[in-house]
């Protein structure tokens, strides 16, 4: 397996504050905005946006966490069950602006059930989409993101992975290639 | 772990630890979801499942048909009185007959001990017990513990007394090997007359006084007595039976520590609990409902999982 670094953990923060500057210029001061990250991994992007924007605004920004599982459409179509994460959402999406976060948007298939999953806890204003990387050419259904931190090119057998400090040891993005003779 | 270890419920003495576990798991994502404004996922959209009861029930019915409804699944419900088992239709032939209308999922409720184990045997559906004369009733195991591993944070090391008519209960015997296998101990306690007499070979403590029993215990599941089962008189009256092993407040109140009470349902009122302990902030009873509803929804997403498309 190769192993090329997209982002290290320098143009990893430089993109999330950028990221984060973004999210201000539309939304002001968050008076009406939520954060609502993937789970698994879109909530470590939520968690570190937040930081960002609670040192620039300085007032608390509310974020959630959203388990998709159910809302899948691969159910049945595995191997093993599709065995769920916690959802977290303890304030009402009802007339808010959700921006929905994930660290990778590839086919845009968890981003769907993320939208349906987002419309339990009811009629959001508006949803706007934050990737960290944007796998664009591989998209199987109509999904766009409205904030990306970098657009990434690659091949079906090649894999992004978003790493943080936490989980992994270091904050960066890596593309995985296989190697020819694997 | 994330994949059941069998391929119908019927019975906890089939299931591991593990399994459990992964049921808990899978319920508390679903206790999240039937607290939702919009408590429904789409998951199970293309599986029809067929609930099929041969004896009353009231609350196992309807808590399963709401956890099908929640998941999306399509229902068939079909009781044995008014049909055609009463013009002498075999149980196989009820069953195929529902199932060439192609039902994926059957929950069962039967008088017969060992009727979905036969029926998982003969059909081609997955099959869940919901409950098979005196023999099992896991789901209603599952949700017990479930209930006490949310009051008390785990299962593990807590004892348990199931208080009643131990030798006519399907809940028993289910909450005898569930508890078990996720740790606790458990005793049960009831007149002599309705203690399986070889009941002491599941490894439980066996205990004839209540408040002995009481004194025990972190957790009471109180019993009712199942008169429709009871061809003879296993004790000379209620009356003497409720003031025996009846739990009332003055019990209740006078045991060195606070325990948590439970009971299955349906309540005998004044029988095997009086109302003010029924009603009391000690009962979890009706958080036991409740969890009924996600603990069936994780049973049936997990069993669903593993039908053959």
């Amino acid at each position: 397996m190769e192993k090329q670094v997209i982002l290290n953990s320098k143009h990893l923060e430089l993109t999330l504050k950028r990221l984060s500057h973004e999210l201000i210029e539309s939304h002001n001061d968050f008076s009406d905005t939520v954060l609502v990250g993937l789970q698994p991994r879109g909530i470590h992007v939520v968690s570190q946006l937040k930081k960002q924007l609670e040192i620039i605004l300085g007032k608390e920004i509310i974020c959630g966490n959203l388990d998709i599982t159910f809302f899948r459409d691969d159910f049945r179509r595995r191997e093993k069950p599709l065995i769920p994460s916690i959802t977290n959402i303890d304030f009402s999406l009802e007339n808010k602006k959700v921006v929905l976060v994930d660290d990778v948007l590839y086919t845009g298939r968890t981003i769907r059930a993320g939208l349906d999953a987002l419309l339990t806890f009811g009629r959001p204003s508006k949803v706007e989409l934050l990737v960290l990387i944007d796998r664009r050419f591989r998209r199987d259904l109509p999904i766009q993101a409205d904030y990306v931190g970098k657009m990434v090119d690659s091949l079906i057998s090649e894999r992004v992975s978003v790493e943080w400090e936490e989980i992994e040891g270091e904050d960066k993005i890596v593309l995985y290639t296989k190697d020819s003779n694997e | 772990m994330n994949n059941l270890s069998v391929d119908h419920l019927t019975g906890i003495k089939d299931l591991s630890k593990e399994d459990i576990d992964l049921i808990f798991k899978t319920a508390d994502s679903f206790k999240e979801v039937i607290n939702r404004p919009i408590k429904k996922v789409p998951s199970l959209r293309d599986i029809t499942i067929a609930n099929i009861f041969f004896e009353n029930s009231t609350r196992t019915k309807l808590s399963f048909e709401l956890a099908e409804k929640r998941l999306s699944a399509d229902i068939l419900n079909f009781s044995a009185s008014g049909s055609s088992v009463k013009k002498g239709e075999t149980l196989i032939d009820t069953v195929n007959n529902i199932l060439s209308m192609k039902v994926d999922m059957v929950v069962m409720r039967h008088p017969n001990p060992g009727a979905a184990l036969f029926l998982s045997q003969k059909v081609n559906a997955k099959i869940i017990n919901a409950g098979d004369g005196t023999h099992e009733h896991p789901t209603q195991a599952l949700l017990d513990a479930y209930s006490i591993r949310e009051k008390l944070g785990a299962v593990q090391g807590k004892k348990v007394v199931i208080v009643g008519d131990i030798l006519h209960s399907r809940v028993a015997l289910s909450n005898i090997y569930c508890l078990q296998k996720l740790g606790a101990e458990v005793m049960v306690c009831g007149p002599t007359t309705l203690i399986p007499k070889d009941i002491h070979l599941l490894n439980v403590k066996i205990s004839h006084n209540l408040r002995e029993a009481l004194e025990w215990c972190d957790v009471a599941n109180m019993l009712r007595i199942q008169s429709e089962r009871q061809e003879i008189s296993y004790f000379p009256s209620l009356r003497e039976y409720s003031m025996q092993f009846g739990l009332n407040k003055e019990i209740l109140n006078s045991l060195s520590k606070e325990i948590v009470v439970m009971h299955p349902g349906p309540i005998n009122r004044g029988v095997e609990i009086t109302s003010d302990v029924a009603d009391s902030k000690q009962s979890i009873i009706l958080n036991q409902v409740e969890n009924g509803v996600a603990i069936r929804m994780a049973v049936i997403y997990l069993l669903a999982a593993k039908i053959d498309r």
